[in-house]
C-alpha cells in the first residue's frame, strides 16, 4: 500500500515533460486518496468508537465491561471465516488446478468465467440462499454429524432444526470467498515455469505427480495470499451471515447448534437500526475490533509470505 | 540395460504444422549419437518425441514408428509416465527443482516410484548419480543445500545426476552445454564419454567440434525451406560425416558455409 514511485531516477526539473507530470500528479493523487480514506476510517471509528468502550451495561447486552461483550463475536468472526476458509481452501486449489492443469483447453475458459461469476453475486442473495436451501438441505447432515461424531465438541449438538448455524454461515463463506482465491490460485499456477513442469514429467512423474513437485512448491505463497484474500472476505461479509445467523453472543465450539455465535459484522447489521446513543458508539467500538483484526490478519499474510518466499531460492 | 532406438516414416507434428518429415533412422546401443542441424530444423522436437515429451505440447503428435529395445513407444496401452521412466532427458537449460535440496533434486525421479526407500538406500543412489555426474567431490558437503545455489554448470551436472539416479536405459540431451562456459563443457562432455559405456546417448548440439568429440554417429538435418518440415538428411559415423559427407548440404553446414 505505499504511494507507487513514478520516476525511477531524478531527472532535471526543466525537461519534465507535460505527460510526465500530469501522470506523476494522478498516480500521487490516487494514492494519497486511498490513505486519507483509510486514515478517515480509523480516525472515525476511533474517536466514534471510545465512547462506546466505557457504556454502561445497559447498552452492551449487560456485559460489565466491552471486552466481554466483543469477546464472543471476535470468538464467532474468527470461527465463521476459519470454516469458511477451511472448506474454501481446498476446494479453490482443486478448482484451480483443474483449470490451469488438468481440463482441455476448451472446457477450461468457461469453467474459470463459471467462477468468475460466483464473485459478481450479491451477498444477500448468498444469505437467502442460506437460509432458504443450505441451511434445511444441511438439517440432516447435522442430525447424521449428532448422531455419529457427538463425541466431538464441535458437534455435540442438539442439532439446529433449520439449519441455521455458524457451519451453514462458513459454507456460504466458503463458496463467496472460493472465487477470489480460485481466480488468483489459477493465474499463479499457470505462471509455473515450463521448465520445472517439464523437468518433472520427463522423470517420469504422472500429471499429480509433477503437480505436487513443481507447481504447487512453487506457488506456495501466492496460495497464502490468495487465501488472505479470502479471509478478508469472509471476516468483513455482514449480509449473508446476518440473514443465516441470529445475534446470540455466545462463546461454543458448536458448530451444528441453533444458538451459534454471530459475527461482528453481522452484529453490527443486525443492532444497529435499534441502537441509539451510546449503543451507536458501542457497536462502531466492535466495528474498530474488526478493523484492528483484519489488519492483524494481513499483517501476519504478508510476514508469512515474505518468510516463505525467502526459503525460495531464485 | 542400454537400448537401442529404431525410428520409421517418422512425421511430428503441431497442430496442423508438420514440423518433422519421414525420419528413418536407427540409434545404436552403448554409443553416443549426435543430432546436428540449423535452427528451426525439428532437433528438439524430434528428441522429444523419443521419449514422448513431445506430446506435452497441446495440439502436439506424432505419427510413424519408435522402438526402443524391441518395444514399441507409441502403441495404445503404453502408458508415456512408464516410457519417460526408461527414457531419461536433459534440458537446454539446467532445470533443477528450486525448492528443493541437491539431495532431494538427485532422488526426485526415485521418489516418483514411491517405492519406500531406506535411508541408507537413498544415501547410495545419491552418492552414485553424483559420482557419475562427477559432481560428488564439489557437493557432497552440501548435500542438504538448495540445487538452485549451484553454479551453471554444477546445476547441469546435477540434472544429469538426476537423470541417471533412475538408471534409464537412454539418455537424451538437448543442447545440454550451450548455457555453459567450457569448462563445465568440458566437464559434461567427460562425462558423456564415461556415460556411454552404460546408456544410449542422443545429443542435440550447434557445437561441430562438440559432436566431432563426443559422438559415434552423426544425423544432420535441414529444412527444405522456410515453414517447410525438417527432414533427415544423413547419418553415418562421426567421422565421415565431418570427412566424407555424402550430400553437399551436409558438407556446407559442417564446413560452416551455411546459409
Ligand atoms: N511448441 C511449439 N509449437 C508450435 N511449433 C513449434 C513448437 N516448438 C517448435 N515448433 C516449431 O517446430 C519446428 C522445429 O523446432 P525445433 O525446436 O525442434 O527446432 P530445433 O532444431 O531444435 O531448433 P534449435 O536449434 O533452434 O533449437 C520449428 O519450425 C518451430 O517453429
Ligand atoms: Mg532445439
Amino acid at each position: 500500500m505505499s504511494a507507487p514511485t513514478t520516476a525511477a531516477w531524478p531527472t532535471p526539473p526543466k525537461k519534465r515533460r507535460m505527460g510526465d507530470l500530469l501522470f506523476a500528479g494522478a498516480t500521487r493523487t490516487a494514492a494519497s486518496i486511498i490513505l486519507v480514506a483509510l486514515a478517515g476510517v480509523a480516525i472515525f471509528l476511533t474517536v466514534e468508537g471510545l465512547p462506546g468502550l466505557t457504556a454502561p451495561p445497559e447498552r452492551m447486552g449487560g456485559e460489565a465491561t466491552f471486552l466481554a461483550y466483543v469477546w464472543p463475536l471476535v470468538f464467532g468472526t474468527l470461527l465463521a471465516a476459519f470454516i469458511a476458509l477451511l472448506i474454501a481452501t481446498p476446494l479453490s486449489i482443486g478448482v484451480a488446478l483443474v483449470i490451469s492443469h488438468y481440463s482441455p483447453r476448451r472446457l477450461a475458459k468457461p469453467i474459470g468465467y463459471l467462477v468468475d461469476l460466483l464473485a459478481a453475486v450479491p451477498s444477500v442473495v448468498y444469505g437467502l440462499w442460506g437460509i432458504a436451501f443450505v441451511g434445511p438441505a444441511l438439517v440432516p447432515v447435522y442430525r447424521w454429524l449428532e448422531e455419529n461424531l457427538g463425541f466431538l465438541p464441535f458437534f455435540s449438538g442438539p442439532a439446529s432444526g433449520t439449519g441455521r448455524t455458524i457451519l451453514t454461515a462458513g459454507i456460504v463463506l466458503a463458496i463467496m470467498a472460493l472465487p477470489i482465491i480460485t481466480a488468483i490460485c489459477r493465474e499463479i499456477f499457470a505462471q509455473t515455469p515450463t521448465l520445472h513442469q517439464e523437468a518433472a514429467l520427463a522423470l517420469g512423474a504422472t500429471r499429480f505427480e509433477m503437480v505436487r513437485m513443481a507447481v504447487i512448491p512453487y506457488s506456495k505463497s501466492g496460495i497464502v495470499s490468495a487465501v488472505m484474500l479470502g479471509l478478508g472476505r469472509a471476516l468483513g461479509e455482514t449480509m449473508a451471515v446476518a440473514l443465516v445467523l441470529s445475534a446470540t453472543r455466545i462463546v461454543t465450539w458448536d458448530v451444528i447448534a441453533s444458538t451459534s455465535p454471530s459475527t461482528i459484522a453481522a452484529n453490527i447489521v443486525l443492532g444497529f437500526p435499534e441502537a441509539t446513543g451510546l449503543g451507536v458508539n458501542v457497536l462502531i467500538a466492535t466495528g474498530l475490533v474488526l478493523f484492528v483484526i483484519t489488519f492483524a490478519v494481513n499483517f501476519t499474510a504478508r510476514l508469512i509470505v515474505a518468510r516463505s518466499e525467502k526459503g525460495l531460492v531464485r | 540395460m542400454a537400448k537401442s532406438i529404431d525410428v520409421s516414416d517418422l512425421d511430428i507434428y503441431y497442430g496442423d504444422f508438420k514440423a518433422v518429415e519421414d525420419v528413418t533412422m536407427t540409434i545404436p546401443a552403448r554409443s553416443v549419437t549426435a543430432f546436428i542441424g540449423p535452427s528451426g530444423c525439428g532437433k528438439s522436437t524430434l528428441l522429444r518425441s523419443l521419449n514422448r515429451m513431445h506430446e506435452v505440447i497441446p495440439g502436439a503428435r506424432v505419427e510413424g514408428k519408435v522402438v526402443i529395445g524391441g518395444q514399441s513407444l507409441y502403441d495404445a496401452d503404453v502408458d508415456p509416465v512408464e516410457v519417460r521412466r526408461q527414457v531419461g532427458m536433459v534440458f537446454q537449460r539446467p532445470n533443477p527443482f528450486p525448492t528443493m535440496s541437491i539431495y532431494g533434486n538427485v532422488l526426485a525421479g526415485n521418489r516418483l516410484n514411491s517405492r519406500r526407500m531406506k535411508r541408507s538406500e537413498a544415501d547410495d543412489i545419491v552418492e552414485r548419480a553424483l559420482r557419475g555426474a562427477n559432481l560428488w567431490t564439489e557437493v557432497k558437503d552440501r548435500l542438504t543445500k538448495p540445487g538452485a545455489g549451484l553454479s551453471g554448470g554444477q546445476q547441469q551436472r546435477l540434472c544429469i545426476a538426476r537423470a541417471i539416479a533412475v538408471e534409464p536405459q537412454v539418455l537424451l540431451m538437448d543442447e545440454p552445454c550451450s548455457a555453459l562456459d567450457p569448462i563445465s563443457t568440458s566437464a559434461i562432455e567427460d562425462l558423456i564419454h564415461e556415460l556411454k559405456s552404460e546408456y544410449t546417448i542422443v545429443i542435440v548440439t550447434h557445437n561441430m567440434q562438440q559432436a566431432a568429440r563426443v559422438s559415434e554417429d552423426t544425423a544432420f538435418f535441414n529444412l527444405a525451406g522456410a515453414g517447410l518440415p525438417g527432414r533427415l538428411v544423413e547419418m553415418d559415423s562421426t567421422k565421415k560425416i565431418f570427412s566424407v559427407p555424402e550430400d553437399p548440404s551436409t558438407e556446407a553446414y559442417i564446413s560452416g558455409r551455411f546459409g
